[in-house]
């Protein structure tokens, strides 16, 4: 059986213009949609709060447990439904952090048993100070910043045995962010600074496949971030870690392209041939490309469906990050790479 | 053609090893140890505490002011106020030169580590300030969070919590994870009480009432007593003036256990050691009709009158307690207290059901997911998807086996790696796959673009695989409790699928060409 002929040869690069309008008008809703909602929609793990996740054995109506609530004075109290209709499970949010590590499970119990006369099975309670919280914000950034140096070390050590100049580099980068974190320096404004930084940086030296990759790799996170935000979904420590393996899975689909590109372009010096040899190299791994994300995908629909509530966002972030990765390895890092490959001088 | 070839006996050998790692998950009878699971998994409560190790340097202040002035007080020199501040340095005013030079003769025969620096108050007087080197500082400190982790650990094992992991994280703080906690609550408070057990006066010279409005005296505080009334059951807070000075405390305790009254009402029993009963007979006997009080974590439990000498070092707190609380405050108390009070500063409990509920939804999508690419390989693939798809079980048989050996702990976002795995494990033999079919368009023999296939795309396979290992790493590194866990069965579902794909999968195709001289392949 067979998806994609091998004979195919879809012009890619010719519809440079359509992927970049579509990629401008994600990367502007994402835009949108955080500034609407006032940056990421950061879960417990990062605003610092406590969540009891409870069970009625009988339908309680969510009213009623919100008014048993009331009376204990608790900061952003939210009372959602969690899994299937019949669990009958509740998820208690609050964003007061002087709670942690103090009796509040018991509290919720007692007051939902005064308010409901039903004592819920408390099936999980996580509390975070905000100082966690904090920390953990900074070390999620700095984790997804180190993780994409490393790699575009990796892409222009193999693809243009550049190890010694891509590490130096990087090198330089990982410390200025280490100095500069000491002195406080806000941590978001540190790794944009430095990921511009990076990409200033490659476009000097020409490291365009690293270039390419970055490019792919922050227009993937960001628009999975800004999906997020638009759909109000929580942010999470798991969604952290489906972040950082987006970022690993989208440039496997990059690195497959590029190793083709880079199989393809030997012996190629005129410049003028590259738009065809990439187009090539595209339509050759496009099969893999496609089946690649189609089994994992198979997976995460799996996982998104049967795995349970606790693990359903990650599962979405995975799938979009799918999606969008597997879209920018063909309309983002080539193009980049090529246009880097194309420049003058 | 011979049966074992070294790459045979390898992939023999390596099942072999990963099944046997794996049985005793299934079986419990293996000599090697189970696949841990994580809190989430199977119930329990991860805790970060936070200690708070300026105050046992504040205590340790507190306790050379105390010497200091005890030290003035033997050689009768006069001094106007020596107290700790704010900023943690000792301030000494001292009236005159004479007292002055007395001071800087017993700070450099007896407290020479302490950094001082002199200035004149005014006339005659000089102030001194005194400092703890930092270093010394710094030692307090970590001398507090280690004796606090110590502390805690005591207090776990005799609450009876089975393979707690308890360890320092950081400078100062200590990362709890207690596997099947019933009463989270209950194992909170315990922890975090600090049981810092105290014997002080009772001062007599001033009311509750009039020190409350203003009137009190220097080298006393006020402590509040919890009385419930045994009629109504309501809780009433009072006052006692109590004097600073600690007579005796919780250090020279040798037991403490629980004992009833005669209503068989749970009260705690203490018993000191040689010293302490000591001086328990000595304060007692020089305190005949004042009032001793019992000062748990500055919270009266008991003022009683002292009506006569007490020998042989044995007291009794009593306060209303539960047959519960008196039970953890006796672990409390042998334990030993800590050195500084703990805050809890994270906490996540999950229920055993809910962990539970997690495992069989978890199981229930990857068997879901792994069927469905199994059968997707299948059909696509044919011949060569059925290689796939025994490599891909052999995957997760790794998987499983490397869990077990390396003694990770399987959480559910580590489940959600594994069925992750699945997807993207089977990746490493598209690649080779679809190289052999363009191999074999462009008019190669079955077992020629088989080799071309395997050669050109090896490399592929490594370069596509370290960036997702890379991002694992960071991840690794990055990630506590279920994250870890993710990290780590993305890292060895990685390296499982590179085994796999280029030396499984390559075995077999080997055996299957070798065999026939095959014109076809099934691909």
């Amino acid at each position: 059986m067979q998806l994609i002929k091998s004979d195919i040869n879809i012009d890619f690069l010719g519809k440079q213009k359509i992927g970049f309008v579509f990629s401008a008008i994600l990367i502007i809703a994402s835009i949108i949609g955080l500034i609407v909602h006032k940056g990421p929609n950061y879960g417990i793990d990062f605003s610092g709060g406590a969540l009891i996740q409870v069970k009625f054995a009988q339908n309680i109506p969510i009213a009623q447990v919100r008014d048993s609530l009331a009376g204990l004075d608790l900061n952003d109290l939210s009372v959602q439904d969690f899994g299937e209709a019949d669990d009958h499970e509740f998820l208690i949010r609050t964003g007061s952090t002087e709670t942690v590590g103090k009796g509040l499970a018991q509290a919720v119990s007692a007051a939902i048993l005064a308010g409901t006369g039903v004592t819920p099975e408390i099936r999980r309670v996580e509390m975070v100070g905000p100082q966690v919280g904090d920390e953990l914000k900074k070390q999620a950034l700095l984790a997804i910043f180190y993780s994409l140096l490393f790699i575009t070390i990796y892409i222009s050590g193999r693809f243009e045995l550049k190890w010694i100049l891509s590490g130096v580099t990087a090198g330089a980068l990982m410390t200025a962010v280490y100095f500069l974190s000491v002195f406080n320096v806000s941590m978001p404004v540190l790794i944009t600074g430095a990921l511009v930084v990076s990409l200033f940086l490659f476009w000097r030296l020409r490291l365009k496949f690293a270039m390419g990759a970055l490019i792919a790799l922050i227009h993937d996170v960001f628009i999975t971030v800004g999906i997020f935000s638009i759909l109000n979904l929580d942010f999470s420590l798991p969604i952290i870690a489906a972040l950082l393996t987006i970022i690993g899975y989208s440039l496997n689909d990059t690195i497959i392209v590029f190793d083709r590109i880079r199989e393809n372009i030997k012996g190629e010096s005129s410049k003028t041939a590259l738009p065809g040899l990439f187009n090539k190299s595209i339509n050759q791994t496009l099969s893999r490309t496609i089946l690649t994300s189609v089994t994992t995908l198979i997976v995460l629909l799996a996982l998104f469906f049967l795995g349970g509530d606790i693990i359903h966002n990650f599962a979405f972030a995975m799938i979009i990050g799918v999606l969008i990765g597997t879209y920018s390895s063909i309309f983002v890092a080539s193009p980049v790479v090529l246009a880097a490959a194309a420049r003058k001088g | 053609m011979k049966p074992f070839t070294f790459t045979r006996i390898v992939i023999l050998g390596v099942l072999i090893t990963a099944v046997v790692f794996l049985l005793p998950t299934f079986t419990n009878t293996w000599p090697h140890k189970k696949i841990n699971l994580g809190l989430d998994l199977q119930g329990g409560m991860h805790l970060v505490l936070e200690v708070q190790n300026v105050k046992a340097v504040e205590a340790e202040l507190e306790r050379t002011v105390d010497e200091l002035k005890k030290e003035l007080r033997k050689d009768s020199i006069t001094h106007l106020g020596i107290a700790r501040q704010e900023d943690n340095t000792i301030l000494a005013q001292l009236p005159d030169k004479e007292a002055k030079n007395a001071f800087e003769k017993i700070i450099s025969k007896e407290f020479s580590n302490l950094k001082v620096t002199a200035s004149s108050a005014g006339g005659d007087a000089t102030k001194f300030q005194l400092r703890l080197p930092d270093d010394e500082k710094e030692m307090i400190q970590k001398m507090a969070t280690e004796q606090a982790l110590e502390t805690i650990r005591n207090r776990i094992d005799e609450f009876g919590v089975s393979e707690p992991d308890i360890r320092i994280q950081g400078e100062n703080r200590i990362l709890l994870q207690l596997p099947g906690i019933n009463d989270p609550e209950r194992a909170k408070d315990l922890i975090g009480k600090t049981a810092q057990l105290t014997f002080q006066l009772v001062n007599e010279d001033v009311s509750p009432e009039a020190a409350l409005q203003g009137s009190l005296p220097v080298g006393s505080q006020i402590l509040y007593e919890n009385k419930t009334d045994p009629v109504t059951g309501n809780t009433a807070k009072i006052a006692h003036v109590i004097k600073k000075q600690v007579l005796l405390d919780g250090s020279l305790l040798v037991d403490a256990r629980v004992e009833f009254d005669q209503f068989q009402q749970p009260q705690v029993g203490i018993e000191f050691n040689r010293k302490g009963a000591h001086i328990f007979d000595r304060i007692t006997g020089q305190n005949i009709k004042k009032r001793l009080a019992i000062v748990l974590d500055n919270t009266v439990y008991s003022a009683p009158v002292i009506q006569d000498r007490i020998a042989g070092g044995k007291a009794v707190i009593t306060g209303n307690f539960t047959m519960e609380e008196a039970k953890d405050l006796a672990i409390a108390l042998r334990a030993g207290s800590l050195p500084a009070p703990v805050n809890i500063i994270e906490e996540r409990t999950v229920g055993p059901t809910l962990g539970a509920d997690s495992i069989r939804m978890g199981m229930i999508s990857m068997l879901a997911g792994g069927a469905l690419v199994l059968l997707f390989m299948a059909v696509y693939y044919k011949g060569a998807g059925l290689v796939a798809n025994l490599a891909l079980v052999m995957n997760i048989i790794l998987i499983g086996g490397g869990l077990a050996a390396f003694q990770a702990t399987l959480t559910l976002p580590g489940i959600a790696g594994i069925i992750l795995t699945i997807g993207m494990a089977v990746d490493a033999n598209v690649i080779i796959f679809e190289r052999i079919r363009e191999e074999i368009g462009w008019g190669k023999t079955p077992l020629a673009a088989v080799h071309a296939g395997f050669d050109r795309a090896t490399l592929t396979i490594l370069d596509a695989n370290v960036t997702t290992l890379i991002a694992a790493i960071v991840l690794f590194q990055f990630g506590t409790g279920p994250v870890k866990g993710f990290a780590v069965t993305l890292g060895l579902g990685i390296v499982a699928s590179l085994f796999t794909a280029l030396v499984l999968s390559k075995s077999i195709f080997d055996f299957i060409l070798q065999k026939k001289t095959a014109s076809t392949l099934s691909i």
